[in-house]
């Protein structure tokens, strides 16, 4: 009899979230699936913030006001950041799964993180330094 | 005089209804041998009642896949110098994503059946084969030949896959392999079992299954080559229909 300790679950979910000691496929993995969870937070985020408006200027300015706190503005930056990263990442998905540079997906995820970098520094400077 | 070096074997233990834990062994190996040596000797010399499975020890047979510090290794071909050091812990566990039946011997028979599912091949026509440098154009008579088939069935993609993990139903890495070595062309029947939600469209791209096979069958590919042909048999079926 076997035990059902090992089997599959839904509930192991938690484990794409660790990919200690995998291949940078399974980082590139969790990645995708940490940006995805927080930009679809954001939307929510974002649709309540919308919701705002319904209750007149007033309400919508003061909100605006509250942007300029600095943990808002790093919340703005790492919902950008996720985007760039989410994108250039789902990019590389979606060249490998119609067979574009399979043998080369290692490749192509530090290619399109070296580019994601790049235009998060780019976004950094223009939203701090303006 | 060869090399020694002194370990700690941290092995996984479950007997039925029991609650799992680590069992430590010191020894001394030699770090060119392999895991499965170091399993075995904790076996002869320390407690015979460690279970598990091994039958060839040239992985052939793909009976001792383990995870071998977190990793899914083909223990018989894992040597102990490259997974730890000298005075370090090896830690050696059943695969994941299948039923423990004692110790590190897992049941594979879920996997076993998805594998007849897709009518996997043992052997297969060496025309039909990937190899390296094959002729520009085969001889009519050199599809008499056969040639065993690359995947050993030991279950390593299916215990990496993080999608396996968390989906039973997904027919998984090997068998999707073998689906695609088969090709739809020459057997159209797998369409239905490969087009599914459980089927090629519920990778997710990890590659972890190419990452750890130790038979170079690279089932991460093969599945994309998959979704190719099942795209372009479904795109053929609509333009012959219009």
């Amino acid at each position: 009899m076997a035990t059902t300790r090992n089997q599959p679950s839904a509930r192991r979910f938690w484990s794409w979230f660790i990919p200690i000691r995998r291949d940078i496929g399974s980082w590139a993995f969790a990645l995708n699936r940490i940006t995805a969870l927080g930009l679809t937070f954001y939307l929510f985020l974002h649709l309540i913030v919308l919701g705002l408006l319904a209750q007149g200027p007033g309400a919508y300015d003061s909100f605006l006001a509250l942007t300029e706190n600095p943990f808002i503005k790093l919340g703005e930056w790492a919902v950008v950041a996720a985007a760039i990263l989410h994108g250039l990442n789902g990019i590389r998905i979606v060249l490998t799964s119609f067979g574009v540079g399979v043998t080369r997906q290692k490749q192509l995820f530090y290619g399109f993180m070296v580019i994601a970098i790049v235009v998060i520094l780019f976004f950094t400077t223009k939203m701090y330094i303006g | 005089m060869s090399e020694k070096w002194n370990i700690i074997l941290r092995i996984y233990r479950q007997k039925e209804g029991e609650a799992p834990h680590m069992d430590n062994f010191q020894m001394e190996v030699n770090p060119d041998e392999y895991v499965i040596d170091a399993v075995e000797r904790a076996w002869a010399f320390h407690d015979r009642t460690i279970c598990f499975r091994h039958a060839c020890h040239h992985s052939t047979c793909g009976a001792c896949g383990m995870r071998v510090n977190g990793v899914e290794k083909l223990t018989c071909i894992t040597l102990i110098r490259d997974v730890t050091y000298d005075g370090a812990t090896l830690k050696v566990e059943p695969l994941r994503n299948f039923p423990v039946v004692s110790d590190l011997a897992v049941d594979m028979g879920l996997f076993y059946r998805k594998m007849e599912k897709v009518d996997a091949r043992a052997v297969l026509p060496v025309t039909e084969a990937e190899i390296e440098n094959p002729p520009r154009k085969w001889a009519s008579e050199d599809s008499e030949y056969i040639r065993l088939s690359d995947c050993i069935e030991c279950g390593l993609c299916i215990s990496a896959c993080p999608i396996m993990a968390t989906t039973p139903e997904y027919l998984g890495p090997a068998p999707l392999a073998a689906a695609q070595d088969h090709g739809i062309h020459r057997k159209p029947e797998l369409l239905s079992i490969v087009d599914c939600e459980d089927g090629v469209w519920r990778c997710h791209s990890a590659f972890e299954c190419t990452a750890v096979c130790p038979s170079f069958v690279d089932p991460a590919r093969r599945i994309m080559d998959l979704r190719k042909q099942v795209v372009g048999t479904r795109l053929s079926k609509l333009i012959g229909k219009a």
